[in-house]
């Protein structure tokens, strides 16, 4: 399974994973549509990200959400309807949305471009 | 499957919605045939909102004061609501029925999940009516998708829901991915001989790869559609987006559907269970405070047998982990499937099935009340109820109150044709569900049409003691009452019996507040309870919403910082409710807007009912409502009764059961009539319930029609001071 394996303590905020995030699906640059999500960025910093669970794929009412050849929960936007379900009963609260950009939810498609910008590896894409 | 004969075909332009509305409502005429659509002023939206309001405006303008159910001009009138197929909230997809029914001879109307709602809407319709009689089986298809109205001779060999709504979302979809934009409305033919004929509304479930129903079960919708020969009615609607509605602020929307379904998420396991058992939850409840009805509202309670019915096997029996929601966002998902389920009995013995439910008050009409206590003879009496189209609280009711009669020898086995109607014979209480589908049974027959029939025609046929049957037959304006002991809520026998169509629990549950809580001790309290309530569920109504998100999960701290009576009301739900019609509408009413808004449909409902009634539209209540009738049943809580005589001043040692049944009777009676005048006066009606003309001036809703028909039946002397 592929998936975004975090390292909280090694995170120096710099913001650059949200960034590359929002701009890449979003074309914009707003930590409020990243679907990584940085908080506490004191003592208790925490990386909050999607970990392929698959808790979502359990109460979507049509299936849009499934798993991927390569594990990683994806949505079928053409089956979804905008319920909202999955953001509700994600165990993490890594199921986003924002009504301004589309009426569908949002998630962590472990594509690892965030990886890729991290500076101190506080982000790393493994396959296990 | 061979092509169904076109009869009429319609073309339109489907009209998009905007902000909840399409303005639009769909008539046809299945007899002449005639197709219309008519359009939805904004006086029509300020003062019936939608959903019910919409129906009863429609129903009255087609019927006359004299038109009966089976009359051509009765119509089933069909709307969903402003927030009917919003996806964000949970429980969206109510559509709403109204019609003259069959039983009580008035409005009624009722309500069911499942997609026709939504997707009739999404077509363009925020009503439908459906008026006149064919003369051929039809099949009425709306295809939202190309803008055509179709009237097709039908081609089904079996119009039994399960059956016809399995054929017909395989007919009419190209895929299967296309099965979930179809929704069928079916009857069976239970409802050809019944009064309480049920309309089946389906969905489909993808992952069971079945067609799903959900019921709008009462008042004899159904009836009324195997009347016009309508063997189904089929929407399609493939081209679904997650704002269909057009809403105004689908931030918010989505913010409060969010806070919900986290509530949801993190509660409902420690609350009312509705995903893992759904409304079954309450089977052990009701046995334990006394409100489970046993062998027709006789008893509340059967400690040696509810062990059997405890939740905890309905649990076992259900599927678990799948979405079950009878909408898109539904996260209470309470709809519970009974899969690979086995038939005994009957045209389907030997097949295997899915079958839906059952609800709590499935458990306990064909369960408890006919003194059945076996979970499978109670899914099975289900599956056959849904099947043939029939609602399972009246025929349970029914089935109980004609298992009384049956063991106080009012009816004998000459008369059942050889059935032995005693509570609890499951062979041959499911043998006469079977004859009733069948029609050709005399008896059978008769039960198919309901209490209040079945009264005069055993008395009439069989020479039954008719004082005996008005005492414990269980029917309130012809309508059988649902599935909860009232006998010792005062609140509840208004709950049920100052309705305005019949004793249903739609309008107000208030036995916990009443008899448990103890939060409403005068006439005052239980009468304005009795106009908060109704008021605020017909709500639910108006915008096409479903009840159970509204009190069946509790925000964490609701009562811990709202005072008891005011916790009842679940302040922050309303708040929710508030936000989301403001999200969808653009308007900005405000919490106490809700009950004004019901206000002006509930007042124009019962005004309707006191029309089609000609003035006389009563509210009766049947002894058994208000206390023991026989001396088992007083002497099953013996010391309970005896205190409530020693509380009015009646000494109960040295009188005989008969005695004191009827001390307590008769007070009682006297308490019913306290609680009916203060109910009327809080509702701003005359002593027969007839609204005033000041109430329907207070809400607008003084058009002349209306205002006519309250001053021909009201006079002076009936003025409540």
């Amino acid at each position: 399974m592929r998936w975004l394996k975090t390292y909280a303590e090694k995170c120096i905020n710099c913001g650059k994973c949200m960034e590359v995030c929002s701009k890449t699906y979003f074309k914009e640059e707003n930590p409020a549509l990243s679907r990584v999500v940085i908080t506490d960025p004191g003592a208790g910093r925490n990386i909050s990200v999607c970990n392929q669970c698959g808790a979502c794929m359990a109460v979507c009412p049509t299936e849009a959400l499934y798993r991927d050849k390569n594990g990683v929960v994806q949505l079928d936007k053409s089956k979804c309807t905008s319920c909202l379900m999955c953001v509700g009963y994600c165990p993490t609260a890594n199921m986003l949305y924002a009504a301004t950009k589309q009426t569908e939810p949002f998630k962590c498609v472990a594509c690892g471009l965030c990886a890729k910008v991290c500076p101190t590896q506080a982000l790393v894409l493994v396959n296990d | 499957m061979d092509k169904m004969k076109v009869l009429a075909e319609w073309s339109y332009t489907p009209t998009k919605i905007d902000k909840g509305y399409t303005r639009k409502t769909l008539y046809v005429n299945v007899g002449e045939p005639r197709m219309e659509i008519r359009d939805v002023t904004q006086d029509m939206i300020d003062k019936f909102t939608g959903g019910r309001g919409f129906d009863l405006k429609l129903l009255w303008d087609a019927v006359k004061d004299t038109t009966k159910w089976n009359d051509p001009e009765n119509e089933i009138v069909l709307s969903g609501g402003p927030l009917c197929g919003i996806t964000q909230y949970p429980g969206t997809g109510k559509c709403y029925a109204a019609f003259i029914s069959p039983l009580s001879g008035q409005t009624y109307d009722s309500n069911s999940g499942g997609y026709w709602g939504p997707l009739t809407k999404f077509s363009g319709f925020d009503a439908i009516e459906i008026q006149g009689k064919s003369e051929k089986e039809i099949i009425i298809f709306i295809n939202g998708d190309d803008g055509k109205i179709q009237i097709l001779e039908s081609n089904q060999p079996d119009i039994n829901a399960y059956t016809i709504t399995e054929n017909l979302h395989e007919y009419f979809a190209t895929s299967e991915a296309d099965k979930r934009s179809i929704s069928v409305v079916s009857a069976g033919k239970g409802a050809e001989t019944s009064y309480f004929g049920c309309m089946n509304m389906s969905f489909y479930d993808p992952r069971r790869k079945v067609t799903r129903l959900k019921q709008a079960g009462r008042g004899g919708g159904g009836s009324i559609m195997r009347d016009k020969k309508i063997a189904a009615m089929v929407v399609k609607y493939s081209k679904m987006t997650g704002n269909e509605n057009n809403v105004v602020d689908l931030d918010t929307l989505q913010k409060v559907g969010v806070k919900l379904h986290k509530e949801i998420h993190d509660l409902d396991d420690s609350q009312c269970k509705m995903r893992k058992i759904g409304t079954a939850h309450l089977n052990e409840i009701m046995d334990e405070y006394h409100l489970l009805p046993v062998n027709n509202y006789k008893f509340g309670q059967n400690s040696a047998e509810i062990a059997k019915i405890h939740s905890s096997e309905y649990e076992k029996l259900f599927t678990q982990g799948l979405p079950d929601g009878c909408w898109y966002g539904c996260s209470m998902a309470c709809a519970k499937a009974v899969d690979g389920f086995t038939i005994q009995t009957g045209p389907c013995k030997g097949e295997k099935v899915t079958v839906d439910g059952p609800e709590y008050e499935t458990v306990a009409s064909l369960g408890s009340n006919v003194g059945v206590f076996d979970p499978l003879w109670t899914i099975e009496a289900n599956f056959y109820a849904d099947h043939y189209g029939v609602d399972t609280i009246s025929l349970g009711t029914t089935l109980a109150f004609v298992c009384e009669c049956f063991e106080l020898g009012l009816i004998n086995k000459t008369d059942t044709n050889d059935l032995e109607l005693r509570f609890g014979n499951k062979k041959d209480i499911m043998e006469l569900i079977h004859r009733m589908a069948v029609g050709t049974d005399e008896f059978a027959a008769i039960v198919a049409k309901g209490i209040r029939y079945i009264k005069k025609a055993f008395a009439e046929k069989y020479n039954s003691d008719a004082k005996t049957m008005e005492a414990i037959g269980m029917e309130g304006q012809g309508v059988e009452t649902s599935e909860y002991v009232p006998k010792e809520s005062i609140a509840q026998w208004g709950g049920y019996y100052l309705t305005l169509k019949g004793p249903q629990h739609d309008e107000a549950w208030l036995i916990f507040m009443d008899m448990v809580n103890k939060q409403l001790p005068t006439y005052e309290d239980k009468a304005e309870a009795l106009h908060y309530f109704p008021n605020f569920r017909t709500w639910f109504s108006l915008v096409g919403l479903c009840k159970l998100p509204w009190n069946d999960v509790e925000p964490a701290n609701n009562r811990i910082v709202n005072p008891p009576k005011e916790a009842a009301k679940v302040p922050e739900h309303v708040q929710n409710y508030v936000d989301i019609f403001n999200a969808v509408t653009g308007k900005a009413i405000k919490k106490e807007d809700l009950v004004t808004m019901s206000e002006k449909v509930y007042n124009f409902q019962r005004v309707f009912q006191v029309r089609m009634k000609q003035g006389n539209a009563f509210h009766n209540i049947p002894l058994r409502a208000l206390g023991p009738v026989f001396a088992d049943e007083w002497d099953a809580r013996k010391d309970y009764y005896d205190g409530k005589l020693k509380e009015i001043g009646v000494e109960p040692a040295g009188l005989s059961t008969e005695a004191k049944i009827q001390k307590l009777q008769e007070y009682r009676l006297g308490m019913w009539e306290g609680l009916k005048t203060a109910v009327y006066k809080r509702r701003g009606w005359n002593k027969k319930g007839i609204p005033t003309v000041e109430t329907l001036k207070r809400l607008g809703i003084d058009y002349p029609e209306v205002v006519a028909v309250v001053e021909k039946y009201s006079k002076p002397e009936d003025v409540i001071a």
